[in-house]
């Protein structure tokens, strides 16, 4: 009887959802100039423009859904949304648990950014985000690994001396450098990691992850892929 | 929100200020209080009803029922919170959308666990995956609600199993002796005597509560401390409204409004322990007899 209460409650509250197929666009909203969320409260930068232009090329309807970045990938396998899109490196350790569509960003640099140009980013302490890819080259380079959940505390922490440097996304510090008016300064040398930015999909979703590599790669063909680049991150950005 | 506010870079002082203060990311932040009082008024009775169901169960004659109740407080109280928000919320989801795919997809061949997937046919999706935001974050609240009162109920029903414990035995020795049922004398004299017992402890658990609330984020429910932190970050120049690190404000200002909670309800609670008091064989109601008289 239980059972039943639970079914009909439970078809009363699905019932009616039509089949029109609306994607999921799960993102950290945490990252400008990549994603971030605006002051109107909505996602906003470089994916979210990019992600409706190939949502609207392939005939989706999309949803944006944030999620912090600790569970960005579980909650995709859990399938409560349908595709990453958070500026996240195509690495072969992510590969082996989730798919990626070919790379929409060209492998860039990342940096340390500190308060000092001569700061020790061999054998200092660096501040990076958890589960990224430039925490898991910190953690190699010798230097003490601080971690932390979003990127903004990642600068936090350099700014209020906790950290002596902060590794990221050249891309994303690049901003913050220029309007620091001088407090901030380049550290160590450039890095190059990973295998540029995807799309993340669930390895069962074959069928959209071909959607999506369709419309990136009409999109490096017509060279309007590179004009979003240079409109978010700026005339130097690396572009295909 | 204002006309004035249309560019951001033109205003400065109070009228930027008062701009900055109303913007559609500065309302959501406001609504998220409303969220969690919701969240506090829905889930402390449910809480409580389950914490009553859990006592009366540990309370009861019958071996399996017994060790349901036990068994419940004791697994409950024994995990870490923060474990059973994360491990609890998915195994529930997973489970009731296992569920419905059993009932509306009975022909799918594929495995519903692939790896480390999850994947049920599209119909099975709770909420539909082409269900508005709105429906997804209602069913996340309720998810959420009910996560804590599970948690909340475990340690409610041992509060009110100690509560039922303490009425003193010869009260309900009388009250069976004038030819009461065990049922009227649970209703008649132990529930009403009980609740003084159980005050203090179930106050503590509100306490406990109010201050838990932040873990609603674990549960992909946007609450005050996920925008406090947000909004607080500095701001670039990608946004309308560059600032630098302001989470220390957004902070003290979740101080005062979490500490206006707790004095609220200190008063509350102490007015609800001289009402309980009134007329009991305790220390406290013969002060307040004495006090009468």
């Amino acid at each position: 009887m239980k059972n039943l209460i639970l079914a009909a409650a439970v078809m009363a509250l699905t019932a009616g959802g039509a089949l029109a197929q609306t994607v999921r666009m799960g993102t950290e909203g945490a990252y400008p100039p990549y994603n971030f969320i605006n002051d109107a409260g909505e996602v906003d930068g470089f994916e979210r423009e990019l992600g409706d232009k190939l949502c609207e090329m392939a005939s989706l309807t999309c949803e944006w859904v944030t999620t912090d970045w600790d569970g960005i990938i579980p909650n995709l396998q859990s399938g409560n949304y349908d595709v990453i899109i958070a500026g996240m490196s195509i690495t072969e350790e992510r590969d082996k648990v989730i798919d990626f569509t070919q790379n929409y960003i060209p492998p860039a640099a990342s940096a340390y950014m500190a308060l000092s140009a001569d700061a020790d980013v061999k054998g200092g302490v660096v501040a990076a985000q958890v589960g990224t890819i430039q925490a898991g080259h910190v953690a190699e380079s010798g230097a003490t690994l601080l971690e932390f959940a979003t990127p903004d505390e990642t600068v936090a922490a350099v700014r209020n001396g906790e950290a002596d440097a902060v590794f990221a996304d050249k891309d994303y510090l690049a901003p913050i450098l220029a309007e620091s008016g001088g407090k901030f300064v380049w550290a160590g040398e450039e890095v190059q990691l990973g295998g540029g930015v995807g799309m993340g999909i669930r390895e069962s979703d074959t069928e959209l992850k071909a959607k999506f590599d369709a419309g990136i790669t009409a999109m490096k063909a017509d060279g309007s892929l590179n004009e979003l680049i240079k409109k978010w991150f700026g005339p130097d950005a690396v572009t295909y | 929100m204002f006309a004035a506010c249309a560019d951001p870079s033109l205003i400065a002082g109070p009228e930027w200020l008062l701009c900055y203060l109303t913007t559609g990311k500065h309302v959501d932040f406001y609504w998220s209080f409303l969220t969690v009082l919701i969240l506090l008024a829905v889930t402390a009775p449910t809480a409580l009803a389950f914490g009553f169901g859990g006592a009366m169960a540990a309370r009861s004659p019958i071996l399996p029922v017994r060790l349901v109740g036990k068994g419940y407080t004791a697994m409950v109280r024994g995990v870490p919170d923060i474990v059973f928000f994360l491990f609890f919320v998915i195994a529930l989801d997973q489970g009731i959308e296992w569920t419905v795919h059993q009932i509306r997809c009975p022909d799918w061949i594929e495995p519903i666990r692939q790896g480390l997937e999850f994947r049920v046919c599209p119909q099975a999706k709770v909420p539909q995956g082409s269900a508005p935001q709105s429906v997804h974050e209602l069913y996340g609240f309720a998810l959420a609600v009910l996560t804590f009162a599970l948690v909340f109920g475990a340690f409610a029903a041992n509060v009110l199993y100690g509560a039922m414990q303490a009425v003193p035995k010869g009260q309900l020795e009388t009250a069976e002796a004038y030819g009461m049922s065990h049922r009227q004398v649970f209703r008649r004299v132990l529930v009403p005597q009980m609740w003084v017992y159980a005050l203090p402890g179930l106050g503590n658990l509100w306490m406990i509560l109010i201050k838990a609330t932040p873990l609603l984020f674990l549960l992909g429910v946007k609450d005050i401390v996920y925008w406090a932190r947000e909004l607080g970050g500095a701001k670039t120049s990608a946004y309308a409204f560059p600032h630098p690190d302001w989470r220390l404000y957004y902070f003290l200002f979740l101080m005062a409004f979490y500490l206006c909670m707790t004095k609220l309800s200190e008063i509350v609670l102490s007015r609800l322990s001289a009402r309980l008091s009134r007329g009991q064989a305790t220390a406290a109601g013969e002060a307040l007899r004495r006090a009468a008289a």
